[in-house]
């Protein structure tokens, strides 16, 4: 025998204002199986959820519905009311009768209507629900870090902090990121080396973290608390344990003009390097494609001048397999390629550099040792012209829809530094607008222009035209509705930054979902902003969405606190809507198992009664693995027998709710 | 059956939509939150994915007297499980090439994309989905033949 109770929120005027809920309640006592019917001011609150929790003691209740807000909101709020009375949390089915209903619907008798279909769907439901327990799964007490910047060494130090392993999983040879190839920040303008290099150092030291460089993540699978990661560790041709970084290799190899990524392609660097003076770890790496005793078999310098009998010419790729309990995702970002920008006239004139190019022509440790020159001629550059929004909001195919944010406040860092380091250098920026929201932005912003006096031209600019070793820049200046032409020797781009080219394969691996620009999506954008919607899964840094440091920073140790939060417990209840097979039904045919996305469901052999002299016979059927199914019931409608069912989402219960809905 | 007519005479639809968990109910709690109205004639159902739609519940519906049936799910390629929105999509364009067929219009039915975003897209698709079955009128052409007995 059903006995349900049906309780119906106010939620203050929220949903009585345009809910006539004394009726919803009236309504639901009518339904067949409803023993009970109230409606109270706030369900949610305590005096409210006493209420339920009484009237399921005093009414033997055995089942519970909630007429209020989203199941979203205060599900797990009311499993835990429902709990707390002794009855099984999943006999509780909530009908939304405010986002869905009374918010939307202006009309009382409209709203007051729909309610109460709500309300019967919702009881038809209930009726049809089944006692579930959670399982329950260990923790993992370790975190993988995918991406080694700034966001995955802070998330990983502030882990490690308190007491978890953490693993780095970085793609280059050397953690650091983005942020190595930084001359200095904005707004305070210290130098990005010295803030970033002790916390690489600091990550290498830490024996909690262990940091797996020149390596990628292959495949992840499992779930929130045990995750079983790939990781694969790209032959780098020389022995980490052995290499002590003296750099002997480098200076003598003979094969020296191959492109150096750390620069850009400023300049070059030898088949064997070391990608820069700070590196972490700093161990040399051979690059195969360059390496002549790699390609020819001859040469092998490299092994003759090393004194610690590090390189090993036929190391191989490694696989690691490890578990983790939690995964930060920290993949950074890249400017976008510009060889859709003709007009600028990018890839026609080497003068005509990206800002994260510029950053390496004015840094210490760069191609020109800090020296500001041209790259065509190594001459010294007399006007600099600044172009803003280069595929930043940006309406066309070519560009992002998205503001970059960053741009505005570098710009103004490169043309204060350069008219501090060269007075007579004069500079000019084109702009749309200059977006400086941030602690002491704006009053950096002014300071470039008061102070050091840097042009700001509101405009874009039409066409960078090559001549004469110098470049015409033809733009507009919108203020004074005039068309500018400037000489320039030297043009600056300030391209547009995108997720890194890995993050849509990370998020099919990690099944975390991305949004149209690829920057992961996170499970609400204002309350849970470092959580990915997937349980387990968390967001560090530009992964999420463009950030300059300090934000990614914060972030990045938001990110940590929840990792830490989630490795801190002992136990994780797991979801227990989950498939199940009727093994009477199941005729084994395999088609659930090729639909699951999880690889939940294997095969077994089991002995039935039959009929018949043979009495038994063994058929395959259908199993699920209850921890690694997720709940989704692609299998359930794949099932040609009926065979497969999803608990909380069963095919009677949709049916019944369907049938409620037409009655 | 359902009441399909106002006080004044006026034709209203029963629309069924289902929605997955992930993207589009949350997208029709953003409607709701973002106060985006939408005729109350529609009416939610939640499954976990729009691949747990099997295409019986969407029949059971017009059988019921339903006179159109949309399925909302994650993005292509946004789903939480995977590949949950690519099953959905195929399963309901062979559905859908068959209901004609079946004796139902195929316009009563349609799939769309909604995120967990786009509360304003959750409430046009509603607008334009009910505005689009009102034109279409009431689904006549299933009826289940027992209901209507026992009601004579």
């Amino acid at each position: 025998m059903h006995r349900i109770g049906v309780f119906v929120c106010w939620c203050g005027t929220n949903i009585a204002a345009t809910v006539d809920v004394k009726a919803v309640a009236e309504a639901a006592r009518k339904e067949p199986g409803v023993v009970f019917a109230t409606d109270y001011q706030y369900m949610c609150s305590e005096a409210g959820q006493a209420l339920i929790r009484q009237a399921i003691k005093d009414n033997a209740l055995t089942g519970v519905v909630i007429c209020s807000c989203s199941p979203r909101m205060h599900e797990a709020t009311f499993r835990k009311t429902v709990q707390a009375a002794g009855l099984n949390p999943y006999m509780l089915e909530i009908a939304n009768i405010r986002e869905q209903c009374s918010w939307i619907h202006k009309d009382i008798k409209e709203g007051t209507e729909k309610a109460i279909i709500l309300a019967r769907t919702a009881i038809a439901k209930v009726m049809l629900n089944k006692p579930l327990t959670a399982g329950e799964s260990a923790v993992t007490k370790r975190a993988l870090v995918i991406g080694g910047g700034i966001a995955g060494i802070q998330s990983a130090l502030d882990i490690a902090e308190a007491g978890y392993e953490v693993d780095i999983v970085e793609k280059q040879p050397t953690i650091g990121g983005k942020m190595t190839q930084i001359d200095k920040t904005f707004p305070t303008l210290d130098c990005a080396a010295c803030i970033l290099t002790p916390k690489m150092v600091d990550a290498a030291q830490n024996e909690k973290i262990k940091i797996f460089s020149y390596s990628q993540v292959e495949e992840v699978k499992g779930f929130v608390g045990s995750f079983k990661a790939k990781i694969r560790k790209k032959a780098r041709f020389v022995d980490e344990n052995l290499c002590t970084g003296c750099g002997d290799c480098t200076s003598k190899c003979p094969s020296k003009k191959n492109k150096n990524e750390f620069n850009l392609g400023l300049d070059n660097r030898p088949a064997i390097y070391i990608p820069f003076a700070q590196a972490v770890p700093k161990v040399a790496v051979i690059d195969a494609e360059a390496c002549i005793k790699k390609k020819t078999g001859k040469c092998g310098l490299c092994e003759k001048v090393c004194s610690a009998g590090a390189i090993k010419y036929d190391q191989q790729d490694e696989i690691i397999e490890r578990e983790y309990g939690a995964i930060v995702v920290a993949t950074g970002f890249n400017p976008i390629k510009l060889d859709k920008y003709d007009e600028y006239a990018y890839s026609q004139s080497p003068d005509v550099v990206t800002s994260l190019e510029l950053e390496r022509l004015m840094n210490a440790a760069g191609p020109t040792q800090g020296t500001l020159l041209r790259p065509s001629d190594g001459t010294h550059p007399h006007t600099i012209v600044f172009i803003q929004c280069v595929g930043s909001r940006c309406d066309d195919a070519r560009g992002k829809s998205y503001c970059s944010k960053i741009c505005c406040m570098y710009t103004a860092k490169h043309a204060m530094l350069i008219r501090e380091k060269y007075p007579d250098t004069d500079v000019h920026v084109f702009y749309i607008d200059v977006r400086t929201p941030g602690k002491n932005f704006d009053e950096f912003y002014r300071r470039a222009v008061e102070q050091y006096g840097v042009d700001y031209i509101k405009g874009m600019v039409g066409k960078v035209i090559p001549h004469d070793g110098k470049l015409l820049v033809q733009g507009s200046d919108l203020i004074s509705n005039e068309q500018v032409k400037i000489d320039a020797d030297m043009v600056v781009l300030a391209a547009a930054i995108e997720p890194d080219p890995t993050a849509r394969s990370v998020a099919t691996m990690l099944t975390a979902s991305i949004d149209t620009n690829d920057f992961f999506t996170e499970a609400h954008p204002k309350l849970r902003p470092v959580e990915s919607p997937t349980a387990g899964v968390f967001l560090s840094g530009v992964c999420q969405g463009p950030k300059d440091i300090p934000e990614t920073v914060a972030q990045a140790s938001a990110c940590a606190a929840k990792v830490i939060g989630l490795l801190a417990k002992d136990k994780l209840l797991s979801n227990p809507c989950v498939a199940r097979a009727d093994e009477s039904l199941c005729s084994g045919c395999s088609v659930c198992q090729n639909v699951c996305p999880y690889g939940a469901i294997t095969y077994e052999d089991r002995e039935f009664r039959i009929p018949g002299p043979k009495r038994s016979e063994i058929r395959r059927v259908a199993q699920v693995n209850e921890a690694v199914c997720q709940g989704c019931g692609a299998c359930t409608v794949a099932c040609p027998s009926g065979a497969m069912d999803l608990k909380g989402f069963s095919t009677k219960q949709i049916m019944a709710e369907v049938d409620a809905i037409c009655r | 059956m359902p009441v399909k007519t106002t006080e004044n005479g006026e034709f209203k639809p029963l629309i069924v939509a289902f929605c997955c968990n992930w993207c589009s109910y949350a997208g029709a709690d953003l409607a709701g939150t973002s106060r985006l109205s939408y005729p109350a004639d529609v009416k939610i159902i939640r499954v976990p994915c729009s691949c747990r739609v099997n295409p019986l519940f969407i029949l059971r519906a017009f059988q019921r007297g339903a006179d159109g049936v949309i399925i909302c799910g994650c993005h292509p390629g946004d789903c939480h499980y995977t590949t949950g929105n690519y099953y959905a999509r195929r399963r309901m364009t062979l559905l859908f090439s068959m209901l004609d067929y079946l004796g139902i219009e195929r316009k009563r039915t349609r799939v769309e994309w909604v995120s967990a975003a786009e509360g304003v897209r959750f409430s046009e698709v509603m607008n334009d989905f009910a505005k689009h079955i009102t034109e279409l009128g009431e689904n006549k052409k299933l009826e289940d033949l027992r209901c209507k007995k026992s009601l004579d």
